[in-house]
Protein backbone atom coordinates (compact mmCIF):
# COMPACT_ATOMS: atom_id res chain seq x y z
CA UNK A 1 0.00 0.00 0.00
CA UNK A 2 1.04 3.51 -1.01
CA UNK A 3 1.21 6.41 1.26
CA UNK A 4 -2.07 7.72 -0.47
CA UNK A 5 -3.60 4.14 -0.14
CA UNK A 6 -2.97 4.67 3.42
CA UNK A 7 -4.35 8.20 3.73
CA UNK A 8 -7.66 6.90 1.81
CA UNK A 9 -8.11 4.05 4.11
CA UNK A 10 -7.86 6.20 7.21
CA UNK A 11 -9.53 8.79 5.45
CA UNK A 12 -12.75 6.13 4.79
CA UNK A 13 -12.35 5.01 8.56
CA UNK A 14 -12.27 8.53 10.18
CA UNK A 15 -15.56 8.83 8.10
CA UNK A 16 -16.50 5.56 9.89
CA UNK A 17 -15.64 7.23 13.26
CA UNK A 18 -17.57 10.08 12.57
CA UNK A 19 -20.95 8.10 11.30
CA UNK A 20 -20.30 5.87 14.19
CA UNK A 21 -20.38 9.34 16.64
CA UNK A 22 -23.38 11.09 15.26
CA UNK A 23 -25.49 6.96 15.53
CA UNK A 24 -24.49 7.01 19.46
CA UNK A 25 -25.52 10.46 19.58
CA UNK A 26 -28.79 9.48 18.13
CA UNK A 27 -29.17 6.17 20.31
CA UNK A 28 -28.30 9.04 23.62
CA UNK A 29 -30.86 11.42 22.71
CA UNK A 30 -33.64 8.19 22.58
CA UNK A 31 -32.11 7.23 25.91
CA UNK A 32 -32.19 11.01 27.66
CA UNK A 33 -35.90 11.40 26.74
CA UNK A 34 -36.64 9.01 29.30
CA UNK A 35 -34.75 10.53 31.81
CA UNK A 36 -36.58 12.60 34.70
CA UNK A 37 -33.91 12.19 37.23
CA UNK A 38 -30.24 13.98 37.92
CA UNK A 39 -28.80 10.47 38.19
CA UNK A 40 -29.96 8.78 34.89
CA UNK A 41 -29.12 11.92 33.08
CA UNK A 42 -25.36 12.47 34.55
CA UNK A 43 -25.49 8.01 34.18
CA UNK A 44 -25.27 8.66 30.16
CA UNK A 45 -22.26 11.31 30.94
CA UNK A 46 -19.47 8.08 30.23
CA UNK A 47 -21.17 7.40 26.96
CA UNK A 48 -21.61 10.91 25.69
CA UNK A 49 -17.57 10.81 26.20
CA UNK A 50 -17.45 7.67 23.94
CA UNK A 51 -19.39 9.64 21.10
CA UNK A 52 -17.90 12.93 21.55
CA UNK A 53 -14.65 11.01 21.43
CA UNK A 54 -15.96 9.39 17.95
CA UNK A 55 -17.29 12.41 16.37
CA UNK A 56 -13.59 14.20 17.19
CA UNK A 57 -11.64 11.24 15.37
CA UNK A 58 -14.07 11.60 12.61
CA UNK A 59 -14.50 14.97 11.85
CA UNK A 60 -10.42 15.66 12.72
CA UNK A 61 -9.37 12.70 10.01
CA UNK A 62 -11.77 13.43 7.16
CA UNK A 63 -10.69 17.08 7.01
CA UNK A 64 -7.11 16.30 7.30
CA UNK A 65 -6.56 13.59 5.06
CA UNK A 66 -9.39 14.59 2.83
CA UNK A 67 -7.50 17.77 2.24
CA UNK A 68 -4.02 15.65 2.02
CA UNK A 69 -5.43 13.18 -0.97
CA UNK A 70 -7.16 16.23 -2.20
CA UNK A 71 -3.52 17.93 -2.85
CA UNK A 72 -1.66 14.12 -3.16
CA UNK A 73 -3.34 12.55 -5.51
CA UNK A 74 -3.56 12.97 -9.07
CA UNK A 75 -6.63 14.15 -10.82
CA UNK A 76 -8.24 15.68 -7.99
CA UNK A 77 -7.43 19.58 -7.20
CA UNK A 78 -8.23 21.02 -3.91
CA UNK A 79 -10.91 23.99 -5.73
CA UNK A 80 -12.66 20.63 -7.73
CA UNK A 81 -16.47 21.68 -7.50
CA UNK A 82 -17.33 18.50 -4.89
CA UNK A 83 -13.97 18.96 -2.88
CA UNK A 84 -15.12 22.72 -2.41
CA UNK A 85 -18.83 21.07 -1.66
CA UNK A 86 -17.45 18.95 1.28
CA UNK A 87 -15.43 21.16 2.62
CA UNK A 88 -18.66 23.81 2.94
CA UNK A 89 -20.70 20.67 4.09
CA UNK A 90 -18.12 19.59 6.63
CA UNK A 91 -18.24 23.10 8.19
CA UNK A 92 -21.84 23.35 8.61
CA UNK A 93 -21.77 19.99 9.94
CA UNK A 94 -19.34 21.34 12.38
CA UNK A 95 -21.68 24.11 13.35
CA UNK A 96 -24.57 22.14 13.53
CA UNK A 97 -22.93 19.77 15.86
CA UNK A 98 -21.41 22.25 18.32
CA UNK A 99 -25.26 23.67 18.73
CA UNK A 100 -26.31 20.61 19.05
CA UNK A 101 -24.41 19.60 21.65
CA UNK A 102 -25.34 23.60 23.26
CA UNK A 103 -28.92 22.33 23.17
CA UNK A 104 -28.33 18.90 25.15
CA UNK A 105 -25.93 20.32 27.70
CA UNK A 106 -29.00 22.68 29.22
CA UNK A 107 -29.89 19.14 30.64
CA UNK A 108 -26.80 17.89 32.08
CA UNK A 109 -26.32 21.30 34.03
CA UNK A 110 -29.76 21.03 35.17
CA UNK A 111 -29.19 17.49 36.20
CA UNK A 112 -25.77 18.75 38.02
CA UNK A 113 -28.04 21.74 39.71
CA UNK A 114 -30.39 18.51 41.23
CA UNK A 115 -28.02 16.62 42.16
CA UNK A 116 -25.34 19.17 43.90
CA UNK A 117 -28.98 20.46 46.15
CA UNK A 118 -29.01 16.50 46.92
CA UNK A 119 -32.63 16.57 44.73
CA UNK A 120 -32.93 12.66 43.28
CA UNK A 121 -36.54 12.07 42.33
CA UNK A 122 -38.44 12.78 39.22
CA UNK A 123 -38.42 16.66 38.06
CA UNK A 124 -40.69 17.29 34.78
CA UNK A 125 -38.24 20.44 34.47
CA UNK A 126 -35.19 17.88 33.45
CA UNK A 127 -37.23 15.90 31.71
CA UNK A 128 -38.87 18.87 29.32
CA UNK A 129 -35.03 20.24 28.67
CA UNK A 130 -34.16 16.73 27.85
CA UNK A 131 -36.72 16.03 25.55
CA UNK A 132 -35.64 19.47 23.62
CA UNK A 133 -36.89 19.81 20.75
CA UNK A 134 -34.61 21.71 18.88
CA UNK A 135 -31.83 19.74 19.99
CA UNK A 136 -33.31 16.98 18.04
CA UNK A 137 -33.64 19.28 15.28
CA UNK A 138 -30.42 20.28 15.27
CA UNK A 139 -28.58 16.51 15.20
CA UNK A 140 -31.45 15.90 12.34
CA UNK A 141 -29.70 18.36 9.93
CA UNK A 142 -26.05 17.84 11.64
CA UNK A 143 -26.86 14.36 10.43
CA UNK A 144 -28.57 14.90 7.01
CA UNK A 145 -25.67 17.19 6.53
CA UNK A 146 -22.83 14.22 6.66
CA UNK A 147 -25.22 12.01 4.57
CA UNK A 148 -24.83 14.84 1.95
CA UNK A 149 -20.79 14.59 2.69
CA UNK A 150 -20.98 10.67 1.93
CA UNK A 151 -23.27 11.26 -1.12
CA UNK A 152 -21.02 13.95 -2.23
CA UNK A 153 -18.48 11.49 -1.88
CA UNK A 154 -19.30 8.56 -3.78
CA UNK A 155 -20.96 10.38 -6.78
CA UNK A 156 -18.28 13.18 -7.17
CA UNK A 157 -20.37 15.85 -9.28
CA UNK A 158 -18.17 17.22 -11.63
CA UNK A 159 -15.21 15.34 -11.85
CA UNK B 1 -2.99 4.78 -13.86
CA UNK B 2 -3.83 5.40 -9.96
CA UNK B 3 -6.80 3.58 -8.66
CA UNK B 4 -8.50 7.04 -7.35
CA UNK B 5 -8.76 8.35 -10.52
CA UNK B 6 -10.73 5.81 -11.71
CA UNK B 7 -14.67 7.31 -11.90
CA UNK B 8 -17.14 4.83 -11.40
CA UNK B 9 -20.62 4.27 -13.99
CA UNK B 10 -23.21 6.23 -12.21
CA UNK B 11 -25.59 3.60 -11.83
CA UNK B 12 -23.16 1.82 -9.73
CA UNK B 13 -23.07 4.39 -7.00
CA UNK B 14 -26.56 3.59 -5.07
CA UNK B 15 -25.59 0.33 -4.37
CA UNK B 16 -22.08 1.20 -3.21
CA UNK B 17 -23.80 4.25 -0.83
CA UNK B 18 -25.87 1.43 0.32
CA UNK B 19 -23.16 -0.75 0.87
CA UNK B 20 -21.06 1.85 2.44
CA UNK B 21 -23.38 3.75 4.84
CA UNK B 22 -25.30 0.53 5.55
CA UNK B 23 -21.39 -0.66 6.98
CA UNK B 24 -21.24 2.90 8.77
CA UNK B 25 -24.53 2.09 10.34
CA UNK B 26 -23.82 -1.36 11.32
CA UNK B 27 -20.76 0.09 12.70
CA UNK B 28 -22.54 2.89 14.73
CA UNK B 29 -24.50 0.60 15.86
CA UNK B 30 -21.73 -1.78 17.19
CA UNK B 31 -20.53 0.98 19.01
CA UNK B 32 -23.50 2.21 20.82
CA UNK B 33 -24.03 -1.58 22.09
CA UNK B 34 -20.57 -1.25 23.28
CA UNK B 35 -20.89 1.99 24.98
CA UNK B 36 -23.81 1.16 26.54
CA UNK B 37 -23.02 -2.22 27.85
CA UNK B 38 -19.77 -1.10 28.82
CA UNK B 39 -20.32 1.47 31.18
CA UNK B 40 -23.90 -0.04 32.07
CA UNK B 41 -22.15 -1.56 35.66
CA UNK B 42 -25.78 -3.68 36.36
CA UNK B 43 -28.32 -0.68 35.34
CA UNK B 44 -30.90 -2.38 34.08
CA UNK B 45 -31.63 0.75 31.54
CA UNK B 46 -28.47 0.72 29.93
CA UNK B 47 -27.87 -2.85 29.47
CA UNK B 48 -31.67 -2.64 27.49
CA UNK B 49 -30.03 0.27 25.53
CA UNK B 50 -27.10 -1.12 24.53
CA UNK B 51 -29.35 -4.77 23.36
CA UNK B 52 -31.37 -2.72 21.41
CA UNK B 53 -28.48 -0.30 19.34
CA UNK B 54 -27.45 -3.64 18.63
CA UNK B 55 -31.02 -5.19 17.52
CA UNK B 56 -32.52 -1.76 16.08
CA UNK B 57 -29.42 -0.29 14.34
CA UNK B 58 -26.62 -3.23 14.15
CA UNK B 59 -29.11 -5.81 12.81
CA UNK B 60 -30.33 -3.21 9.58
CA UNK B 61 -27.33 -1.41 8.99
CA UNK B 62 -25.84 -5.20 8.46
CA UNK B 63 -29.03 -6.29 5.87
CA UNK B 64 -28.13 -3.13 4.13
CA UNK B 65 -24.35 -3.55 3.71
CA UNK B 66 -24.56 -6.79 2.75
CA UNK B 67 -27.69 -5.89 0.04
CA UNK B 68 -25.42 -3.34 -1.30
CA UNK B 69 -22.09 -5.37 -1.40
CA UNK B 70 -23.96 -8.63 -3.49
CA UNK B 71 -25.21 -5.42 -6.00
CA UNK B 72 -22.03 -3.57 -6.34
CA UNK B 73 -20.32 -6.76 -6.44
CA UNK B 74 -22.53 -7.95 -9.67
CA UNK B 75 -22.14 -4.62 -11.19
CA UNK B 76 -18.64 -4.98 -10.99
CA UNK B 77 -19.01 -8.34 -12.46
CA UNK B 78 -16.46 -9.92 -9.41
CA UNK B 79 -19.91 -12.27 -9.18
CA UNK B 80 -18.51 -13.88 -12.88
CA UNK B 81 -14.95 -14.65 -11.39
CA UNK B 82 -14.05 -18.15 -9.29
CA UNK B 83 -13.08 -17.26 -6.19
CA UNK B 84 -9.44 -17.84 -6.10
CA UNK B 85 -9.15 -15.19 -8.93
CA UNK B 86 -11.01 -12.23 -6.47
CA UNK B 87 -8.64 -9.99 -4.93
CA UNK B 88 -7.00 -10.49 -1.28
CA UNK B 89 -9.41 -7.00 -0.24
CA UNK B 90 -12.56 -8.71 -1.45
CA UNK B 91 -12.05 -12.11 -0.16
CA UNK B 92 -11.52 -10.65 3.29
CA UNK B 93 -14.02 -8.15 3.53
CA UNK B 94 -16.46 -10.88 2.12
CA UNK B 95 -15.65 -13.57 4.64
CA UNK B 96 -15.00 -10.51 7.57
CA UNK B 97 -18.88 -9.66 6.67
CA UNK B 98 -20.56 -12.78 6.35
CA UNK B 99 -18.92 -14.41 9.60
CA UNK B 100 -19.67 -10.85 11.34
CA UNK B 101 -23.58 -11.70 10.29
CA UNK B 102 -23.61 -14.82 12.12
CA UNK B 103 -21.71 -13.83 15.34
CA UNK B 104 -24.36 -10.88 15.01
CA UNK B 105 -27.08 -13.37 15.03
CA UNK B 106 -25.29 -15.24 18.17
CA UNK B 107 -25.50 -12.20 19.79
CA UNK B 108 -28.37 -11.11 19.54
CA UNK B 109 -30.13 -14.21 20.46
CA UNK B 110 -27.66 -14.39 23.70
CA UNK B 111 -28.77 -10.66 24.36
CA UNK B 112 -32.46 -11.19 24.04
CA UNK B 113 -32.27 -14.21 26.32
CA UNK B 114 -30.43 -12.06 28.69
CA UNK B 115 -32.57 -9.04 28.32
CA UNK B 116 -35.91 -10.90 28.81
CA UNK B 117 -33.91 -12.38 32.01
CA UNK B 118 -33.31 -9.00 33.40
CA UNK B 119 -37.04 -9.07 34.66
CA UNK B 120 -36.00 -11.80 36.63
CA UNK B 121 -32.89 -9.52 38.03
CA UNK B 122 -30.47 -11.61 35.71
CA UNK B 123 -29.34 -12.01 32.98
CA UNK B 124 -26.66 -9.17 33.08
CA UNK B 125 -23.95 -12.20 32.55
CA UNK B 126 -25.54 -12.85 28.93
CA UNK B 127 -25.33 -9.39 28.20
CA UNK B 128 -21.40 -9.47 28.91
CA UNK B 129 -21.10 -12.35 26.16
CA UNK B 130 -23.20 -10.05 24.26
CA UNK B 131 -20.39 -6.94 24.80
CA UNK B 132 -17.52 -9.29 24.20
CA UNK B 133 -19.46 -10.45 21.31
CA UNK B 134 -19.35 -6.58 20.07
CA UNK B 135 -16.34 -5.87 20.40
CA UNK B 136 -14.84 -8.82 18.17
CA UNK B 137 -17.08 -7.26 15.88
CA UNK B 138 -16.56 -3.84 16.05
CA UNK B 139 -12.36 -4.90 15.46
CA UNK B 140 -13.41 -6.96 12.57
CA UNK B 141 -15.33 -4.48 10.95
CA UNK B 142 -12.97 -1.92 11.30
CA UNK B 143 -10.44 -4.42 9.75
CA UNK B 144 -12.94 -4.79 7.07
CA UNK B 145 -13.96 -1.05 6.38
CA UNK B 146 -9.47 -0.73 6.18
CA UNK B 147 -9.47 -3.53 3.84
CA UNK B 148 -12.45 -2.18 1.71
CA UNK B 149 -10.96 1.39 1.32
CA UNK B 150 -6.93 0.69 1.26
CA UNK B 151 -7.52 -2.45 -0.85
CA UNK B 152 -4.18 -4.18 0.17
CA UNK B 153 -3.07 -7.18 -1.92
Amino acid sequence: MSLDDWALALHVLSAFSLVAGVIFFWVLIVAVRQADTAERTLRLGPLTRVADAAVGVGMGGTILLGIWLAFSVGGYEIWNGWIVAAIVLWLIAAEFGRRTSAAFAVGVRKARELDAAGQSGPNSELLKVNRTRSGVLLQALSSAVVLLIIIDMIWKPGA
Amino acid sequence: MSVFAIIRPDSWNFPLLLHVFGAMVLVGGLLSAVGSLAFARGDARLLRLGYWALLAVSLPGWLAMRIGAGWISSKEGWDNLPEDALPTWLRAGGFIADAGGLILLVSLVVGGVGVYRLREGKGSGLLKATLLLSVVLLGAYVVAAWAMAGKPD
